[in-house]
C-alpha cells in the first residue's frame, strides 16, 4: 500500500515538474473581459475557429470588463491575454496601468452597440417613460418642488412621479455595480435625468462633485432591487410580477418578446432601427481592445480581428446582429474595419 | 434491611404517590414524543419535497434537450461545385462551398420561396453546422461526390424549440423568434415526415457553442475529468499521509495540536479564497498557464486536502488499539503494523471521505473563476495544459445567455452533473458498506 502510495505521490510531483516546463508558447488567442460582450466575441471566436484549419479557436472568459482590463494591462508576453472586451471605453487610469506595464501599443475597436432597455411583463399596460421620470423613481435624493433643496426620495407610486402613470408602486430590477450595465445606465440615463431640474444644474455649478453624487447615487429603500448579473432571472422575474420593472440588454429583449414589452424613454421604442440610428436614448457603444504587441507573436490575431469587423460577421446583416449586437453605421463601421486592418493603436 | 420509616408530616405514601405523578405526567410526555415526531416528519418531507420539486423543475425543462430535430433534405453532392478539377485534393474539398449544396437542397424541397428574405428565412431552417457535416461526410467517403443523398441535417435552435412545443405559435410574427413562413415550411416538412427528433449524440460529443442546437458539454465533462484526475492524485496521497503521520507518529503536543485546529479551519474556508490563493501562487509565481486544468486541479486540492484528512484521521482511530499491540506484540515495526494491519482497515472509510470530497471539487465554480476557468471553450481539451471550463461553470454560462433554446441545455447539463453527483455518493455508500468493518 504505502509503496503504491509512493508511486503515486511521484507521479503527481512528475505531472507538476512536467507542466514548469510546458509554459512556453501559447498557440491559441486569449480573450478577455466583459460579460455583456461574450455572447458576441464567442459567436465570432466560434467562426472564427471553423473557418480556418490552421488556427486553433480562441478562449473566452467572461471577467468583466474591470477585470478584464486588469488582466490586460498586467504586461506583454504570452502568459497574458492578446485581447480584452469591454463594454465601456478604457478608462485614462487603465490606459496608465497597461503603460506602466509594457502595454503601450492599444488597438481600440468599435464593434457596435448595445441598447439598454427598461421592460415590464405583457401583462402590464405599456407605460411611456422620461430620463426624468426614471430618474426621480431611482435617484436617492431629489430636489423639493418647492424648495428645490435635495430631499429624500418618498416617491412611492408612479403617478407620484408624472400623473400620466399609473398608480403602481415603484419597483426596479437591475443590474448590482459590479456590472457595466449598471454603469452605463446610470451614465446615460440617471446623469441626464438630473440635468432637467435647475436645482441640480444650480448645485453642479457650486459643487461639482456634490452634484455628480447627487446625480448618480440610486436610492436604496426597496423601490430600486439589485437582481444580479444574470438577465434571464431578471426577464423571469418581469414575467412572474406585473408591477417590476427590469434594466437589462437588448439581446434579452428580443429573445423573449412573447413574455416581455420594452417601454418607449422620451417616446423612442428600443428597437433595432431606433438603436442602430441612435434615437434611442440609452445606448452605449461596446469595444474590443487588443493588444498590438501580441501580434504576430500568437498566431492569428491579425485573421481574428479581420473576422470581427468583417461585413458577415458586423453588418447589417451579420451574424452578430442576430445575436442582438447593434450594427455601427456604414461609414463608421468602413471606418472601424480600416483602422483595425492597419492595428491603428490609440492616441496617447 | 430496614424500611425508612417516613418522616412524621410527610405526604401519603410514596409508591401510590409516584404512580399518580406518572399518570399524571404521562398523557403530556407522550403528547411531547407525538408532537417531537411530528415536527420531524414534517421537517423530512419538507426537504423532501424541495428535492422533488427541484428534480421534477430540472428534468421537466432538461429531458426535451435529450432529443434534436433533424430536417431530411436531398443533396446533391455536385462535382462542379466540391471539385471541380477532379483531383480529390482536400484543401479543394476543404474550401468548397458546401453551404451551397445546403441551399441548392432547401431550394429542392420548396422551389416555391423566392426573394432575397424569404430564401434567408428557408436556409435559416437548418443550422450552419450542416454545411461542416456535409464536409465531414465527404472527407470520409469521397465516392459521394456526384451522388445524391436524402440526408438528414440538424435543424436550427429555432426549428428545434418550435417541434419541441416550447414556441407559442399563436402569437405575432413579432413576438416570436420565428417567422410565419417558416413555421408554414415546418408544417409542410412535419406532414411528410421529413422532421425527426433524434438522439442528441451532439450533447455529448460537442465542445461550447454558441449556436444552442450545436452545444454540447464533452469539453466540461473532459475538462472535469481532468480537473479531477489532478485533484485526486495530489490531494488523496498528501492527505492520507498526513492524516496517518498525525495519527500514528506524531508526538500528541502543542504544535501537533495547533495544525489540528489549522486543518479544521481550512476545510470551513470559503472555496472563493483558495481561488485567489491559486492565482497568486500557481498562476502568478510559477507561472502556470491560466484556464489549465492543471492550475484548477491544484487550487480544488487544496480545497479538498483538509476533508480527506479530517475523514481519513477518523477512519484511523476507528481501528481498535488492540489490532496495533497485537502487530506490536508479535515483533512488527511501527511502520509494517500501520502499512500491513492499521491502514488496510482504515482504507474504506479514508476512500469514502476522499470521494465525497472529490463530489464537493466536481460541483464547485466560484475558485475556478479566479483561475481563467470560466470560459468559452470550443476545442474539447486533450491534456492538463489544454484550456478547459469544467461541468458546473458551463451551466453557470450557459444559464446566462440570451438563446432560449439554451435553457432546455442548461437543465441537461445540470442533470448529468447530478448524475455524477449521485454515482459518486453511491460509490462512497457502496465502499462504506461493503468493505467497512465494525468492532
Amino acid at each position: 500500500m504505502i509503496r503504491q502510495k509512493l508511486a503515486l505521490a511521484v507521479a503527481a510531483t512528475f505531472i507538476l515538474a512536467g507542466a514548469a516546463h510546458a509554459q512556453s508558447a501559447r498557440d491559441y488567442i486569449s480573450i478577455v473581459g466583459s460579460s455583456t460582450v461574450y455572447p458576441f466575441t464567442t459567436a465570432v471566436a466560434e467562426q472564427f475557429g471553423k473557418a480556418s484549419a490552421s488556427f486553433k479557436t480562441p478562449k473566452v472568459e467572461s471577467t468583466g470588463t474591470g477585470g478584464g482590463f486588469k488582466l490586460f494591462c498586467a504586461g506583454v508576453g504570452v502568459q497574458h491575454p492578446d485581447v480584452s472586451n469591454a463594454s465601456r471605453a478604457i478608462k485614462k487610469s487603465e490606459v496608465e496601468t497597461c503603460a506602466k506595464n509594457g502595454v503601450k501599443d492599444i488597438v481600440e475597436i468599435n464593434i457596435g452597440f448595445d441598447g439598454i432597455v427598461v421592460a415590464t411583463s405583457k401583462k402590464s399596460k405599456p407605460m411611456a417613460l422620461t430620463i426624468k421620470d426614471l430618474w426621480l423613481a431611482l435617484a436617492k435624493e431629489i430636489p423639493d418642488p418647492a424648495t428645490g433643496k435635495l430631499v429624500t426620495n418618498t416617491l412611492k407610486t408612479w403617478r407620484d412621479i408624472n400623473p400620466t402613470l399609473p398608480a403602481n408602486k415603484i419597483e426596479v430590477l437591475g443590474p448590482p455595480p459590479t456590472s457595466g450595465t449598471r454603469d452605463a445606465f446610470v451614465e446615460l440615463v440617471m446623469d441626464h435625468g438630473c440635468k432637467e431640474f435647475p436645482a441640480i444644474k444650480e448645485l453642479e455649478k457650486a459643487d461639482e462633485k456634490k452634484a455628480k453624487a447627487a446625480c448618480q447615487t440610486i436610492r436604496e429603500d426597496g423601490a430600486f432591487i439589485e437582481a444580479g448579473e444574470n438577465d434571464n432571472l431578471i426577464v423571469q422575474k418581469l414575467a412572474a410580477n406585473p408591477n417590476a420593472l427590469g434594466i437589462f440588454g437588448y439581446s434579452f429583449l428580443e429573445e423573449n418578446l412573447d413574455k416581455i414589452q420594452a417601454e418607449t424613454i422620451n417616446g423612442v421604442a428600443p428597437t433595432f432601427e431606433n438603436i442602430a440610428d441612435g434615437k434611442y436614448p440609452v445606448s452605449r457603444p461596446l469595444f474590443v481592445y487588443v493588444k498590438k504587441a501580441h501580434v504576430g507573436v500568437i498566431p492569428g490575431i491579425q485573421e481574428f480581428i479581420a473576422e470581427f469587423t468583417s461585413e458577415k460577421a458586423v453588418g447589417e446583416e451579420g451574424y452578430l446582429g442576430k445575436k442582438g449586437l447593434i450594427p455601427l453605421p456604414d461609414a463608421k463601421r468602413k471606418q472601424v474595419a480600416a483602422d483595425a486592418k492597419n492595428l491603428k493603436t490609440l492616441a496617447p | 434491611m430496614n424500611k425508612p420509616t417516613p418522616a412524621a408530616g410527610a405526604p401519603a405514601p410514596l409508591n401510590r404517590d409516584i404512580k399518580t405523578i406518572v399518570n399524571a405526567g404521562l398523557k403530556r410526555r407522550h403528547a411531547a414524543e407525538r408532537h417531537f415526531r411530528w415536527y420531524g416528519l414534517i421537517a423530512i418531507s419538507l426537504g423532501l419535497a424541495f428535492v422533488v420539486l427541484m428534480f421534477a423543475n430540472i428534468i421537466g425543462k432538461g429531458y426535451p434537450a435529450f432529443w434534436q430535430t433533424y430536417i431530411q433534405v436531398p443533396i446533391q453532392f455536385d462535382a462542379a461545385v466540391l471539385d471541380p478539377d477532379g483531383k480529390r485534393d482536400p484543401q479543394t474539398l476543404a474550401n468548397a462551398d458546401y453551404a451551397a449544396l445546403v441551399r441548392a437542397g432547401m431550394r429542392q424541397l420548396f422551389p416555391n420561396a423566392q426573394g432575397r428574405l424569404e430564401l434567408r428565412a428557408l436556409y435559416g431552417l437548418v443550422s450552419s453546422d450542416a454545411a461542416h457535416e456535409l464536409h465531414r461526410r465527404v472527407l470520409q467517403t469521397p465516392a459521394l461526390i456526384g451522388a445524391e443523398q436524402e440526408l438528414w441535417l440538424l435543424a436550427s435552435a429555432n426549428v428545434d424549440t418550435l417541434v419541441k412545443g416550447n414556441i407559442d405559435r399563436a402569437l405575432d410574427e413579432s413576438e416570436r423568434p420565428i417567422k410565419d413562413n417558416q413555421i408554414e415550411w415546418v408544417n409542410k416538412l412535419q406532414a411528410a415526415g421529413k422532421i425527426e427528433k433524434q438522439f442528441n449524440a451532439i450533447l455529448f460529443s460537442n465542445g461550447d457553442s454558441r449556436e444552442p442546437e450545436q452545444a454540447g458539454i464533452r469539453g466540461a465533462l473532459m475538462g472535469s475529468f481532468y480537473t479531477l484526475l489532478v485533484t485526486f492524485l495530489l490531494s488523496f496521497p498528501i492527505g492520507a499521509a498526513t492524516a496517518v503521520y498525525l495519527e500514528e507518529f506524531a508526538p500528541k503536543n502543542r504544535w501537533t495540536d495547533l495544525i489540528e485546529v489549522n486543518i479544521n479551519n481550512l476545510a470551513a474556508v470559503p472555496s472563493i479564497v483558495f481561488g485567489l490563493l491559486g492565482l497568486a501562487v500557481f498562476i502568478n509565481f510559477f507561472g502556470l498557464p491560466r484556464s489549465a486544468p492543471l492550475v484548477g486541479g491544484l487550487v480544488l486540492s487544496l480545497m479538498t486536502l483538509p476533508v480527506i484528512i479530517i475523514a481519513g484521521r477518523a477512519a484511523l482511530t476507528s481501528v481498535p488499539p488492540s489490532i496495533r499491540e497485537a502487530a506490536l506484540g508479535m515483533g512488527a515495526s511501527k511502520l509494517q503494523m500501520v502499512g500491513h494491519h492499521v491502514l488496510p482497515l482504515a482504507m474504506p472509510g479514508m476512500l469514502t471521505g476522499s470521494i465525497i470530497g472529490m463530489a464537493r471539487a466536481l460541483g464547485e465554480s466560484a475558485p475556478l473563476l479566479m483561475i481563467g476557468m470560466v470560459a468559452f471553450i470550443v476545442d474539447v481539451p486533450k491534456s492538463f495544459m489544454d484550456p478547459s471550463t469544467v461541468l458546473p461553470v458551463q451551466i453557470y454560462l450557459w444559464s446566462d445567455l440570451p438563446e432560449r433554446a439554451f435553457v432546455e441545455r442548461t437543465s441537461a447539463a445540470i442533470m448529468v452533473l447530478l448524475a455524477f453527483m449521485i454515482l459518486m455518493n453511491g460509490l462512497a455508500i457502496l465502499l462504506r458498506k461493503r468493505f467497512e468493518r465494525r468492532w
